[in-house]
């Protein structure tokens, strides 16, 4: 199947035609035809190319009832990617060479996406010896990124071992920053608003005290480190400082903290609790000033998709986390596009080349140009809706942006030349 | 009035009067009466939902309720199988398809209460949720202040103890703020919490200094098992230095009163002479809680369609 | 919430008003009369007092308390023996909260010697459909045991819906149900009168 998607414009610049053939960009240029390729019209719309995420739950194995990879997989096309990296945390956990080719395999069946197993740093995320990690690496899913999301690993030996480890991998630890001994019970960010609302604070200090330790870790020990969800303005702080200094270190911020604050759990609607907690207004202004300035590489989501009964109960017993591939891509051009701190170039760097070249993935993060994998959006930026959760792909429903109107509609997503989205719609 | 009582902030200062002067009034018709019960919520359903041991609270909502002539339903959660919040949901939903009129509300999660007021389209009562609030406590603390010193407006109240355990304090600071009286927290800065700041109170670290200026003490229950988590080094320190015992109650002015919510550590938080001495209004405050539970249920169902 | 009073209009009485200030007064002044010669009637033979002591006038409020202190004094001054006053606040006996909503509670006093074999006339301004009357007996039964409870208003407007009837009557008034009767008083309103209008009260 070939694409001729006509009149979109390259990264938000001057129309062009773009035509896509056996996997691949074949020309960008103005009039191009080709005999029997399908045409796309794509007036009006941005060309971007193919979305990565870092940070994806996708659930399976073990809690298909919120999410598989399958369902996941086509959240992540409708919402531009074209690679997400699956996190570990399944059930079973995913620290053998076995349950990572499994979730590798699934992803290839639904064809939806690239889906990337992350292996787990520690057998079990239980954060007291390694896992495998050279098994994985070897396995058929190539595993790159290591981490316990969900668990920090916080005891600081194991965390430099696994630092070390990965080198001979071309691997990078992903790492949960929380120090878990001062957020035992937390529930939400530790301040005025936790204070009254009478639930247990999350202090940044937590955040912020395991990643200034890992970034002089991974700096002594020459290693590569990827800093998960970064949510205060201390943590971004750290790692302008850590990166002035040539430590080898990259961070991800998830939409989420990128839009909402604490002010949000006012209502106790756990579908606002996640982990870290939603902050201040001034660490989600830091957030996009470290993102624009390129402190914070990427965008990620954090995806993390919850049965009904996990999330409508009272804060404290609701499971942490929320929704984020259909909503991303929106989410950054209301918080970074249209307030101008980011042009596109910038999305697709933050969203597609800097996360594609820290997971190490080949085939994407490239450019919009002949000859390179066709991997690529279509968004139409000046549509504006409400989100409703229940128009979502996703098995589950804990979207924290339900009701609030966000710009920007994917309207097409391929996928090594082959359309996963069409008209705003998954094709498979 | 809101439909729902969650909170302190629900009332503003017309509001809270009004409880305290309806409380008052019920307090007259019943005194020296042998029928201590009124028809007033007759047909009415009041369902007490406990997710946490609290005998006393029960018993005063639950006299409240019948004293008012309304069915009352007590449903204990604790040590059943419902302890997750599906079950909060479909135990707010069962109670509501019985005909429950109001929800009387214990919980150990702060903001279950708020949940289960999205659910239910009666009216529900926080009886104390987790460490956020317990707005009918702070009440009838109101009530018993007005009672024993005739006002409100400018009364000096010290809260002394685990305010950042304490869901008697977070309702106290606010309805007190509400009502005019100026609030001084005291407390070892481990038991204060960050963001105390923004309260409408002030904060002290040390009690012998606010003691003379105050005219009301709140002792706030503090449990010794924090001294594991390194709140405070010892019980003894803790007591020698935030407990109210009979030395320190030398230097309260001649009217100030103490009060304590209950249940308390003799010996910890407030000395034993202290607890039964004339300034203690310990035991008004239980008679108390009565009459402003049945004034909020008064107002809060007496209105309404019934659901 | 309850509606609050009319507020006061001053001294001038309105043009629609039925009864004026100083008809107020002769019907007040007419009421005492009867109790003073009922009271006699109704008491023990003996009593050396007319039986008067016997006698407790128990204000419904809002305005049937003040309309009891006022008989009350009007009856001392014809009578020349003081009169034990009492109101009893029937919002919380009212069958028709859910309907009305709640109001502001009022005081419920009694006189030290209480009601117990006494005769006691409950006061209210207006007689209407007998809801509050019985209310008022509901909450007297919780009080204590009268020897006998009779009636007292300022203004019967008809229509009512149990079968009670008041023993003094200020004013017979006969009304549609789409009127409303106003009575108000010197103590709450600032002036004395009743009105009819026009509209559901």
């Amino acid at each position: 199947m070939s694409y001729l998607i006509k009149g979109a414009r390259p990264y938000g610049e001057d129309a062009a035609d773009i035509l896509v053939e056996d996997g691949r960009i074949a020309a960008v240029g103005e009039s191009l035809s080709a005999a029997g390729a399908e045409v796309v019209d794509g007036a009006g719309l941005v060309a971007l190319p193919g979305l990565v995420d870092l940070h994806t739950h996708l659930r399976e194995p073990g809690r298909e009832d919120a999410e598989t990879v399958e369902t996941g997989s086509r959240a992540a096309a409708l919402g531009g990617y074209t690679a997400v990296h699956a996190m570990a945390n399944t059930d079973p956990v995913a620290d053998t060479a076995g349950v990572v080719e499994q979730v590798w395999r699934l992803g290839r069946d639904a064809g939806l996406v690239d889906v990337v197993p992350v292996g787990a740093v520690t057998v079990g995320l239980r954060g007291e010896r390694l896992a495998e990690l050279g098994a994985m690496a070897d396995s058929a899913a190539r595993v790159r990124v290591f981490s316990d999301d969900g668990h920090c690993v916080s005891d600081p030996a194991l965390m430099r071992r696994a630092l070390e480890y990965v080198k001979a991998l071309d691997g990078v630890v992903a790492q949960h920053a929380e120090e878990p001994r001062l957020t035992a019970g937390a529930q939400m960010h530790e301040g005025d608003r936790s204070a009254r609302l009478g639930l247990t604070g999350w202090p940044a200090a937590a955040e912020e005290a395991i990643i200034a330790r890992d970034v002089l870790l991974a700096g002594h020990v020459g290693a590569r480190l990827h800093v998960c969800h970064v949510s205060t303005s201390g943590s971004v702080e750290i790692l302008r400082w850590a990166k002035g200094r040539g430590v080898q270190v990259t961070a991800e911020v998830t939409p989420h903290h990128l839009l909402l604050t604490d002010e949000c759990a006012e209502s106790y609607d756990p579908v606002f609790k996640v982990n870290p907690p939603l902050r201040t207004d001034a660490d989600v202004e830091a957030l996009r000033v470290g993102l624009a300035e390129g402190v914070i590489d990427a965008v990620a989501t954090d995806h993390a998709p919850h049965a009904v009964e996990d999330k409508e109960t009272e804060w404290a017993s609701a499971r942490p986390g929320m929704l984020g591939l259909e909503q991303a891509l929106s989410v950054v051009v209301a918080t970074m596009v249209e307030t101008g701190l980011l042009d596109w170039r910038g999305v697709a760097d933050r969203m597609s080349a800097r996360p594609a070249a820290i997971g190490r993935l080949d085939g994407h993060g490239r450019r919009l140009a002949p000859g390179e994998p066709a991997n690529l959006l279509l968004l139409d930026p000046g549509t504006r809706a409400a989100v409703d959760p229940a128009a979502l792909a996703s098995r589950s429903r804990n979207s924290p942006y339900a009701g609030r109107e966000l710009p920007g509609r994917v309207v097409a997503t391929f996928l090594r030349g082959e359309a996963t989205v069409l008209d705003g719609k998954a094709t498979r | 009035m809101k439909r729902h009582l969650l909170e302190s902030a629900d009332l503003d200062r017309a509001d809270a009067t009004l409880v305290l002067d309806t409380a008052a009034q019920i307090d007259a018709a019943l005194a020296g009466r042998e029928v201590k019960k009124l028809p007033t919520l007759r047909g009415r359903t009041v369902v007490n939902l406990f997710f946490e041991d609290s005998t006393r609270t029960r018993i005063s909502f639950e006299l409240a309720a019948k004293r008012l002539s309304a069915d009352v339903i007590n449903f204990s959660a604790k040590g059943s199988s419902v302890s997750k919040g599906e079950s909060l949901k479909d135990t707010a939903l069962t109670l509501e398809a019985m005909g429950s009129d109001a929800i009387v509300v214990r919980h150990h999660a702060s903001g279950a209460p708020h949940r289960l007021a999205t659910w239910v389209r009666g009216s529900v009562v926080n009886a104390g949720d987790g460490t956020h609030e317990h707005p009918t406590q702070a009440l009838l603390d109101a009530y018993t202040i007005r009672q024993r010193l005739g006002r409100l407006e400018g009364v000096r109240v010290a809260i002394v103890g685990d305010v950042l355990h304490s869901r008697v304090a977070r309702s106290n600071v606010r309805l007190l703020a509400t009502l005019g009286a100026e609030v001084t927290l005291v407390a070892p800065p481990t038991l204060l919490p960050v963001g105390v700041g923004s309260w409408p109170a002030e904060v002290s670290y040390d009690l012998d200094a606010v003691l003379p200026k105050a005219d009301v003490v709140m002792m706030l229950r503090v449990q010794a098992e924090r001294m594991n988590a390194s709140f405070f080094p010892s019980a003894r320190e803790y007591s020698r230095r935030y407990g109210l015992d009979a030395r320190r109650m030398g230097a309260l002015g001649d009217e100030a009163i103490v009060m304590h919510p209950g249940p308390m550590n003799r010996g910890m938080e407030i000395a034993a002479e202290v607890a039964d001495s004339v300034r203690s209004t310990i035991v008004e405050q239980v008679g108390n809680g009565v009459s402003v539970r049945m004034a909020v249920l008064y107002l809060l169902l007496g209105g309404n369609e019934p659901a | 919430m309850a509606s609050s009073p009319e507020p006061a209009r001053g001294d001038a009485p309105s043009p629609s008003a039925l009864l004026s200030a100083a008809d107020v007064t002769r019907v007040v002044d007419r009421m005492s009369h009867q109790l003073i010669e009922r009271a006699a009637a109704s008491g023990h033979a003996a009593a050396s007092d007319g039986g008067l002591a016997d006698l407790v006038l128990v204000g419904i409020p809002t305005r049937g308390a003040p309309l009891a202190r006022r008989l009350a004094a009007r009856i001392e001054a014809f009578a020349g023996s003081p009169i034990d006053v009492g109101t009893v606040d029937i919002t919380l006996y009212r069958d028709d909260l859910r309907m009305r909503g709640v109001r502001t509670l009022e005081e419920t006093v009694l006189p030290e010697r209480g009601i117990d074999g006494r005769l006691v006339v409950l006061v209210d301004d207006v007689l209407y459909s007998g809801r509050s009357v019985r209310a008022a007996l509901d909450a007297l039964r919780d009080l204590g045991r009268p020897r006998a409870v009779q009636l007292a208003v300022l203004v019967d407007r008809g229509h009512r819906e149990l079968p009670i009837r008041a023993d003094y009557v200020g004013k017979n008034l006969p009304t549609s149900r789409s009127q409303s009767v106003k009575v108000r008083l010197a103590e709450v309103d600032g002036v004395d009168e009743v009105l009819v209008t026009e509209g559901p009260a």
